[in-house]
């Protein structure tokens, strides 16, 4: 049951729109290729023995921002620390169902949940350097993943990570430096840069922008719009209109339930589920 | 059918050896966190098991009852029955003379000298002059008395001495044994629960010695100590917390109180000795100088206990009782400090349990004196308890380390039944927000 | 019986009675004279303030008199004096009559009084610490007039033993304290080499790893331990511990003396665990959860976690935790009095006996002492060096700890 394809989406909801969405995804080149990720089967979160989490059904797609909106509680955070297995650090929760990422169980007894992380970044609400250099902060994942056998290797990691997240320039000249020292929006980056040099295929963003001021919100924009070449990217966000400009796909979720999963585009213009409507039109949430 | 353009670099061959060493590192760091706290669990278990295992023993004494004739010859040969006669007379004598005559076949003075070590001499003799001193009628007649056996004959009986061990290495010679067995099989020597290690005062035989003396010491002490620290801390908590201005002279306050908790006890000792004794003479070895030092002491610890039982009460409190029209003084005390009043009190078993198991300032005040009597008033020369212990445990015979021993378990039992009841009350009387 | 009559406790008597009188009188009158007030206009204070003020008027004149008999007249209480008692009983209670009406503020002067009462009970924790410091230098200054101070502090012989004959003043004992403060940080140094890995890694192991259930029953296990009496320790590490060090060196041909550094370092290390352990565990827990989270985000395991980001974060304030641990291992006596030994040797070997300054102190200041030789003198000197050092070390401690919680908060 691995050897599900990768071709079918399983949410009877999104059918019908398929042909729309190929069609308007064709714009952004990093979706044309479009691939499921992950596959969520039932997926349900428990809190001591509390649902939390409703059945969700869900493909990720392989490139491109997915974004999951909806109001405070509704389960969308849960959610994407599902993905990188963070549930497994709270003690007395509990996740159900199947996560399928490229086809291979997350859940299952193979997976090391270390090395998942190393395949699945993330970046949280607060920016959270560690009490360390801006080089050591970068360099700490490599570190312990073994992945730079000499120091220039570890160089070149940090450099490129802090270029990809459009540091470099800012920081280049103090990289020993506390971490803490930087910006809000400085530290987000750093902390993208973070994960970045680990080299993970994904990144989960747990309302990145939530602790920013409008102008290192719309850098941290800019950067998910160049990072979503390279990594799929899973953002949790609060403010709709973030979810509308960084996005190609975005998930409606509301009381544990996944409403409504489709193209940003759709999601916005066109929603199908009165709840959907209501909320991104500001009547609820 | 790949779906995969690129494999991770989390997923190679490479990736998977290092994760291996890596789970192996991380099992090294658990096993050596669970490895401390066993060997933090076992020495607490060492500790308990070998002074118990020592310690029991003492609880039990072997007495030896004994039949004896209160020669008048001996006792009162003028008949006077004067006081002073009866309490000088040679008791000695005439204890040495009931065992003669239980043991008639010895004869050698050397012999008759061992068979007099079996018993406790001074446990004895003191034994029959109270009886006769009390009631001179006695002189004349047959008395029975129960008495300890020396120290060497109730180790022997407790197995602390190995009878196959060669006599000259052994503290009961082959011929004592012997009188021993003779007298167990006969029922003359019994085992009995040692009542007199509760009831009497410090002495120099062993097998005579009791903590009372040292237990009563400390609860003058311990009284003297919580008439001065409980009202002083709790008044010092409540001003700071309460009335006291932020300004530089409360800062240094607390910063002066916060090092008091932190100044080593023996220097606590070292104030007492300059301050009551050598500046205001106050006698040496008195408890009522211990309970003031010890006070001194458990200050900080009750302050800052009632001060974080205050900060604990509801600010919202105070606001009520203020917007009713009480004044700040009437909310504080008709409000605040009852409902802290389980956290000054815990604060205040907690601090006392400290103080009852301190040694070093009793002895830079001279509690240390060998006081055979229980002490009556808080003026007296007094030992108390874990000084007691300390000085018990300068002696090397094993009957000291028993008794010594003991001490220990009792200091414990009362210890740990003061911090239970301070759990106890905790829970019982705190109040949920 | 008779004791019970002598003139102390009749007094005592007295001032007890005639202050309960004072607190009756005193409420009584406020009650009748504002049922006396025909406009209706209600007392400022209650009856009971009344009452209290009363009894504090009483109270502070007849013990001003009290003491104005003792400091000036020293003589036992006689007949002047019971007229003089009467005519101070007679000047309050009138002064009372004056000055209770219905409008006098009695609660504001009982709650100044309560006021002024708190804070000498505060001022008493300042007194303490000016009597230690006080009584501490006094008589190191009297030590220092018979020994160098800089003699004291760099000699390297220590025998204080004080000459028998006026005219052996030569021999009069050396005061070098060298070899005590080496026993005292090689004691210090084997109980924080033992304490602090293992305190350390039960903060570990009881913050990180732990379950809620493990939790609650082995912290409270590991805080007994800080709550045996010291004496305890000492008779621990002298009946067992001692000779099991030396049967264990005995065992590879090595003689150990059953009073060793080693052994009471050890016995101390075993009691500064639950010092470290909690005091870490406080810092620990205070480091950020997201720090944790951002970790292990990056496929950290908890080990590498622990080791590479909350260890090196809580560093200062485990710093502080050794520094205050460290400072109660230089303070403690008993432990030391019992099974290090009194011999001043200047050693490096822990194997051997030493002495602290604790255990010196002790050995100086009991038995008998005459106040004025250098011998007694000396445990001041020692008692003042340990006090200063251990206050550094707090102050210190405390300092680090406070600046780390700020960072955290």
């Amino acid at each position: 049951m691995k050897a599900a394809s990768t071709n079918y989406i399983s949410d009877l909801r999104l059918k019908p729109n398929m042909g729309e969405v190929i069609e308007m995804m064709a714009s952004a080149p990093a979706a044309e290729t479009t691939q499921a990720k992950f596959e969520c089967r039932n997926v349900e979160v428990f809190y001591s023995g509390k649902r939390a989490l409703h059945g969700i059904n869900m493909d990720v797609p392989d490139s491109g921002v997915t974004a999951l909106i909806g109001p405070s509680g509704c389960g969308k955070s849960t959610f994407l620390r599902v993905f990188n297995r963070m549930n497994d650090t709270i003690p007395n929760a509990r996740v159900a169902g199947q996560i399928l990422m490229d086809r291979q169980d997350i859940y299952g007894k193979d997976i090391d949940p270390v090395l998942l992380r190393a395949r699945v970044g993330m970046v949280f609400q607060k920016p959270n350097p560690f009490p360390k250099s801006i080089y050591d902060n970068v360099a700490y994942g490599p570190r312990i993943h073994g992945l730079a056998p000499r120091k220039s290797d570890l160089d070149t990691i940090v450099e490129k990570s802090l270029m990809r997240a459009g540091l470099w320039d800012e920081v280049k000249d103090r990289l020993k430096e506390a971490g803490t020292s930087l910006s809000g929006g400085q530290q987000q980056r750093l902390v993208i840069a973070r994960a970045i040099a680990v080299s993970p295929e994904v990144i989960l963003m747990d309302e990145p922008a939530s602790a920013l001021d409008p102008i290192a919100t719309a850098k941290l924009e800019e950067l998910i719009d160049e990072l979503k070449e390279k990594y799929c990217i899973l953002i949790v966000t609060h403010s709709m209109a973030q979810a509308a400009r960084v996005s190609q796909k975005t998930a409606f979720f509301h009381l544990g339930d996944l409403v409504e999963y489709d193209d940003t585009q759709t999601i916005f213009t066109n929603p199908k589920d009165q709840r959907t409507q209501d909320y991104i039109t500001g009547r609820t949430g | 059918m790949s779906a995969m353009a690129k494999t991770s670099i989390h997923q190679t061959d490479l990736a998977r050896k290092r994760l291996a060493r890596r789970k192996a590192k991380e099992k090294r760091f658990r096993y050596a966190g669970v490895t401390a706290v066993v060997i933090a669990m076992v020495m607490l278990g060492w500790l308990v098991v070998s002074l118990v295992g020592t310690g029991y023993t003492a609880f039990f004494q072997h007495y030896l009852t004994i039949t004896v004739t209160l020669d008048e010859n001996i006792l009162d040969p003028n008949g006077a029955r004067d006081a002073d006669q009866l309490r000088k007379a040679n008791y000695r004598k005439i204890i040495q003379q009931a065992l003669y005559a239980r043991f008639p076949e010895v004869t050698y003075r050397r012999s008759k000298r061992a068979l007099f070590q079996i018993i406790s001499a001074s446990g004895a003799t003191n034994h029959v002059r109270k009886m006769v001193y009390q009631d001179p009628n006695l002189v004349g007649r047959e008395l029975t008395i129960v008495v300890p056996v020396s120290d060497d004959v109730d180790q022997f009986l407790k197995g602390y001495i190995d009878r196959k061990a060669p006599e000259e290495l052994r503290r009961v010679s082959d011929q004592q044994i012997a009188w021993v067995d003779q007298l167990v099989t006969s029922g003359e020597l019994v085992r009995k629960f040692n009542w007199r290690f509760f009831t009497a005062a410090d002495s120099r035989d062993p097998e005579l010695a009791g903590i009372a003396g040292a237990v009563v010491g400390s609860i003058m002490a311990l009284g003297v100590a919580f008439f001065l620290s409980v009202p002083i801390g709790v008044g010092a908590a409540v001003y700071l917390e309460e009335f006291a201005p932020k300004n530089r002279l409360t800062d240094f306050i607390e910063i002066n109180i916060n090092n008091l908790a932190a100044v080593p006890s023996i220097v606590f000792g070292l104030l007492g000795l300059a301050v009551f004794l050598n500046f205001f003479g106050l006698p040496r070895s008195a408890p009522l100088v211990g309970g003031m030092v010890l006070g001194l002491m458990t200050l900080p610890t009750i302050i800052i206990a009632t001060r974080s039982a205050l900060r604990a009460v509801s600010p919202s409190i105070i606001d009520g009782a203020l917007s009713l029209g009480a004044s700040h003084t009437q909310a504080v005390f008709h409000h605040k400090v009852p409902l802290a009043a389980s956290g000054i009190l815990t604060g205040s078993i907690i601090g006392m349990a400290q103080a009852l198991g301190e040694t070093a300032p009793l002895l830079m005040i001279g509690m240390v004196a060998f006081v055979t009597e229980i002490p009556t008033n808080i003026m007296e020369p007094a030992s108390a308890l874990p000084v007691q212990i300390f000085l018990w445990s300068d002696s090397a015979e094993r009957a000291w380390a028993e008794r010594t021993s003991a001490a220990i378990i009792v200091l414990l039992i009362v210890l740990i039944s003061m911090n239970a009841i301070a759990i106890f009350l905790r829970s019982r009387l705190e109040r949920r927000w | 019986m008779q004791q019970l009559l002598n003139p102390e406790t009749l007094i005592g008597a007295l001032l007890i009675i005639g202050v309960v009188a004072a607190f009756l009188y005193g409420r009584g009158l406020a009650i009748s004279r504002a049922q006396l007030t025909t406009d209706g206009a209600r007392a400022h204070s209650l009856p009971s303030y009344h009452g209290y003020f009363s009894a504090w008027i009483v109270a502070l004149f007849a013990s001003g008199m009290i003491a104005f008999w003792v400091t000036f007249s020293g003589a036992a209480p006689n007949f002047v004096f019971a007229i003089l008692m009467f005519c101070a009983l007679a000047l309050s209670f009138s002064i009372i009559n004056r000055l209770l009406t219905p409008t006098f503020r009695a609660r504001n002067h009982v709650e100044r009084f309560i006021g002024g009462a708190l804070m000498i009970c505060s001022g008493v924790a300042v007194l303490t610490t000016f009597g230690i410091v006080l009584s501490l230098v006094f008589e190191s200054l009297q030590f220092f007039k018979h020994v160098p101070i800089l003699d004291f502090l760099t000699g390297l012989h220590w025998s204080p033993q004080t000459a028998l004959r006026e005219d052996q003043i030569g021999q009069s004992g050396s005061f070098g304290a060298v070899p005590i403060f080496t026993g005292t940080f090689m004691i210090t140094a084997v109980a924080i080499f033992i304490a602090g890995p293992i305190g350390l890694l039960i903060a570990v192991y009881l913050s990180e790893y732990a379950n809620k259930r493990t939790r609650a029953i082995v912290k409270p296990m590991v805080e007994i331990l800080a709550g045996v009496p010291t004496i305890v320790y000492g008779f621990f590490a002298l009946l067992t511990v001692g000779p099991a060090i030396r049967n264990f060196a005995e065992g590879f041909g090595f003689s150990v003396p059953t009073q060793s550094a080693i052994a009471a370092g050890s016995v101390m290390g075993v009691m500064i665990i639950p010092f470290i352990s909690s005091l870490s565990d406080d810092v620990i827990n205070a480091v950020p959860q997201t720090l944790r989270d951002a970790s292990f985000a990056l496929g950290a395991t908890q080990s590498e976690t622990m080791t590479k980001v909350i260890f090196p974060a809580a560093l200062p304030g485990i710093i502080g935790a050794f520094l205050l641990a460290i400072s109660r291992a230089i303070g403690e006596t008993m432990i030391v009095v019992m099974a290090a030994g009194r011999a001043a040797n200047l050693t490096g070997n822990p194997f051997e006996a030493v002495t602290t300054v604790t255990v010196q102190i002790v050995a100086l200041l009991t038995g008998d002492q005459e106040f004025d030789s250098a011998k007694t003198l000396s445990a001041f000197a020692l008692g003042l060096v340990l006090f200063v050092f251990t206050l550094v070390l707090n102050v210190i401690a405390l300092l680090i700890v406070r600046r780390y919680r700020e960072r955290y908060e």
